[in-house]
């Protein structure tokens, strides 16, 4: 590397790094005043730069009236986040408004691809053309913008926290909430006004962005929130001046690691830096020592709630009677659909397992299904292993493989552990796709051996659904089994109020890598299965967005509930189809439902078992 | 069975609990009483092990104890009570206290508790059920109508006595208990009182905190005073009760002379 190529990769790492700044501020402000990690930011951001986007094309608007048009826009759309998405659920369960943010980031990904068509498009940079050299380097108009941007913003931030009456009441907010709210502050005032400047920033980010690269596309909100949440986690979670330096940190960790190593790296530097901070100092790099432990708290996770009973013969009667379909049904459509919901079932038990009964809430649960298909997919095709024998590998290997990237974790919390399960996810994903040697990259694999047991063939329609739904049945009596021991128990103890599991006795360890181990289990499995019915997969087969959608149909059915993550997985499945959806209302369809769900019926269908 | 010598826990510039001696003989009742803050549930969480001290040791049966997990703790036979309360909410009266048996349960290895749980499921649970219902029936039928009630739906004083009751399933040898009355009216403190008699009686070693001075005076063959994170006073219980230094800390230098109710 020269010193003309370092100093344009310094550049462009810190412009970067500004860009983060603007989203990762307003994470930490929100952060700041509800203790909520925002996962709607990054629609925000896309919002913003397609406002801009339509701004320039159509109204053909000057830059500082583009400006002035996105953070107008954003600071609505922010304010209408915090009436419509979080202001109801004060008083619910810690996690609630977290689901809810990403519940209102799928209805307004999905909005933005309906009203603007999912191609990309491109930005006018509305900024002269010339570059300055600079010590061999050199640095446009468009780098002086942005910096100028991310400079004057974080000034007018700082007056108006430490100068202005709102200012002052957003920090007393963020000290104590209750305590400022008895002394006057209206605290809905000061989050209304806090989600406003923290989105008209997010937005700004978006138009940023898409000016400096030229390119802004529906897809790009899901990576921005990320880049934002890892910034703020660098910084220190509410932590503003420490948001702006994690940001700036990770531009150039990005930038350098680019560099190095190629392109399909850089989310990778990212999602590292993520995991390591949170284990190693997850106060963050710039708070000082480490804060004093919490008093145990006496509130539980889950709401409290009675849940619906359902004898234990029912899941294998249940299973009995759709054995029956395919005789009764000839179109193999409505089978076809049915095989995809017995395999999300699959998944949904999977997840169910640690995030209802154990109560990790995990949001990476598709990097097990990853893991599971590439495992038998690959003992199948370079090994020649039979492909039963290759599924039932591929779950034990995913088992192993799956507990042993989570146990870092184990010790972290509530929205911490979420974090950290959704950066293990990506970063499963990352791995396939660098790791060529192994996995063909970014080719994926292609003619994966279909479903058989030696010369009986199974990739018929109704072959693959009685599959599907054999594998479904067991699983799910099997873990009804696991629930109703003293290791169930033991699980659901966790869940309830870890420090008291842990005065009887409870291993924390033992029994988080115990539910880990059979939900990686079941989870590889299904991905195994999914692989050779697919016949092709790769790095993008299975996305977070999947990972979502389990969580969604486990809320829907009740935590920890096994029957529920059948009906929440058979619903979630099968009604969009009903409906006929297109994949775009489809997505939107499942926002609103974990919105919904959220809002109206946190415990399910069936309730927390 | 308990010796603790120069405890001491800091929180930033406040020393919560400062070079605290302790020793409870077995089969006694000792009592920890005090102002509030004055360090008592620090004191429990130090030896229980959910806090970790700066300095001093813990030793169980004299063998050092210091710093141990609580889960550590409670295979050693020690178990607690929490200050409010702290029952599983979305488990039943008697899932709580079948989970109090965590300790005596012996699965072996991680593989072979999944497959235990897979094959032989609830294999254990008759002879385990049964323990739990006597541990229940010492609360006469305070418990015993609710078995299959979420333990969020009991009342404040209920959920005390799950949390007791799931203490006593692991058959400890130690118990600590943070102010098992707190909240409760006068028929149900006494009923409190009769059962941690009962208790030992049957040679239960108990370390007590507790604001009911008579029932403290009651139970107790010592009691240790804190104020401050300090131990201001130890001794018999009617020698602690009329020392100047303890009535103090209680009501403050004016009401020295006069005797605590």
């Amino acid at each position: 590397m020269t010193w003309s190529s370092a100093f344009d990769y310094a550049v462009n790492g810190l412009i970067v790094g500004n860009i983060y700044a603007l989203l990762a501020v307003g994470l930490a402000l929100i952060f700041g005043v509800s203790h909520l990690i925002n996962f709607a930011h990054g629609s925000v951001y896309t919002v913003g730069a397609y406002v801009g986007w339509a701004a320039i094309t159509y109204l053909h608007t000057p830059l500082p009236v583009t400006v002035a048009i996105v953070l107008a826009v954003c600071a609505l759309l922010g304010m209408a986040i915090e009436r419509i998405g979080l202001r109801p659920l004060a008083g619910s369960a810690r996690i609630a408004p977290l689901l809810a943010t990403i519940g209102i980031s799928l209805v307004l990904d999905q909005l933005v691809q309906l009203l603007a068509s999912p191609d990309p498009r491109a930005v006018p940079a509305e900024v002269p053309d010339w570059r300055l050299a600079v010590g061999g380097g050199t640095i446009g108009a468009l780098d002086l913008l942005i910096a100028a941007i991310g400079l004057i913003s974080a000034a007018v931030l700082f007056g108006f926290l430490r100068w202005s009456r709102l200012g002052w009441a957003v920090r007393a907010t963020a000290q104590d909430r209750d305590a400022a709210r008895q002394m006057g502050v209206d605290v809905d005032a000061v989050n209304s006004t806090v989600f406003a400047i923290a989105s008209a920033l997010g937005g700004l980010s978006g138009l940023l962005v898409g000016m400096y690269y030229n390119h802004i596309d529906p897809g790009m909100s899901f990576q921005a929130t990320l880049k934002g949440v890892v910034a703020l986690v660098i910084g220190g979670m509410g932590n503003i001046p420490g948001a702006i330096a994690g940001s700036l940190l990770l531009g150039l960790t990005e930038s350098f690691g680019v560099a190095f190593f190629g392109s399909s790296y850089r989310n990778l530097f990212a999602f590292v830096l993520l995991l390591l901070i949170l284990l190693l100092r997850p106060e963050g790099l710039f708070s000082r020592g480490r804060s004093t432990p919490p008093e145990p708290l006496t509130g539980t996770f889950v709401a409290p709630s009675r849940p619906v009973l359902v004898p234990a013969w029912a899941i294998p009667a249940a299973g009995a009677l759709f054995a029956l379909l395919p005789f009764l049904v000839t179109t193999p459509y409505v089978l076809q659909v049915l095989a995809n919901a017995w395999l999300y079932g699959l998944l949904a038990l999977s997840l169910t397992l640690v995030a209802g009964t154990v109560g990790l809430v995990s949001l990476g649960h598709a990097g097990l299904l990853a893991i599971g298909a590439y495992a038998s997919a690959l003992l199948a095709m370079d090994r020649g292993v039979p492909v039963p024998l290759a599924v039932l590998g591929a779950g034990l290997i995913t088992a192993v493989l799956g507990t042993l990237l989570t146990a870092p974790t184990f010790r972290l919390r509530g929205h911490y552990l979420s974090i950290a399960t959704l950066g293990l996810g990506e970063i499963v994903a990352l791995v396939i796709l660098n790791w060529e040697s192994l996995t063909r990259g970014p080719l994926g694999l292609f003619g994966i051996p279909p479903l058989a047991i030696g010369d009986l063939a199974l990739d018929g329609v109704r072959e693959t659904y009685w599959t599907a739904l054999a594998l479904l049945v067991a699983a799910a009596m099997l873990q009804q089994r696991l629930l109703a021991s003293h290791l169930g128990r033991t699980w659901r103890a966790i869940r309830e109020d870890d420090v008291a599991a842990r005065a009887s006795g409870v291993a924390l360890f033992r029994y988080k890598a115990m539910a880990f181990a059979v939900s990686g289990f079941v989870a590889g499995v299904a991905g195994a299965v999914t692989a050779h019915m697919y016949s092709y997969i790769n790095h993008e087969t299975f996305t977070s967005q999947i990972s979502v959608l389990a969580l969604t149909m486990v809320i829907l059915g009740g935590l920890g509930n096994v029957a529920g993550a059948v009906i929440g997985s058979v619903a979630l499945i099968s009604i969009p189809e009903l409906l006929r959806a297109s994949a775009e209302y489809r997505a939107l369809l499942y926002g609103l439902t974990l919105l919904l769900l959220i809002r109206f019926r946190p415990q399910g269908a069936l309730g927390t078992v | 069975m308990l010796a603790v010598q120069g405890l001491t826990r800091r929180f930033g510039g406040l020393t919560a609990v400062d070079r605290i001696d302790l020793a409870v003989e077995p089969g006694t009742l000792v009592s920890v009483i005090g102002p509030n803050g004055a360090g008592k549930t620090t004191l429990f969480n130090l030896i229980a092990g959910q806090d970790r001290p700066d300095a001093g040791r813990v030793a169980l049966d004299g063998r050092d104890a210091t710093g141990f997990s609580p889960e550590r703790m409670a295979r050693l036979g020690l178990a607690r009570t929490f200050q409010h309360g702290r029952v599983f909410a979305n488990l039943s009266v008697i899932e709580n206290v079948l989970v109090g048996a965590h300790t005596r349960l012996r699965p072996g290895g991680p593989l072979r508790e999944v497959m235990g749980a897979l094959f032989r499921g609830g294999a254990e649970a008759p002879e385990l059920r049964e323990q739990a219902l006597a541990v229940l029936a010492r609360f006469g039928d305070r418990l015993l109508p609710r078995l299959d009630q979420p333990a969020f739906s009991l009342s404040y004083a209920n959920r005390r006595r799950v949390e007791i009751a799931r203490a006593l399933m692991l058959r400890p040898r130690l118990l600590l208990l943070d102010e098992p009355t707190a909240g409760m009216n006068q028929t149900e403190t006494a009923e409190m009182l009769a059962l941690v008699r009962d208790l030992k009686a049957a040679g239960l070693t108990i370390l007590l905190i507790e604001h009911k001075l008579d029932m403290v005076m009651q139970l107790s063959e010592r009691v240790v005073v804190l104020d401050d994170g300090r131990r201001i006073a130890e001794g018999a219980p009617e020698a602690v009760r009329h020392d100047p230094r303890v009535v103090e800390a209680y009501l403050g230098a004016s009401a020295v002379g006069r005797v605590p109710a």
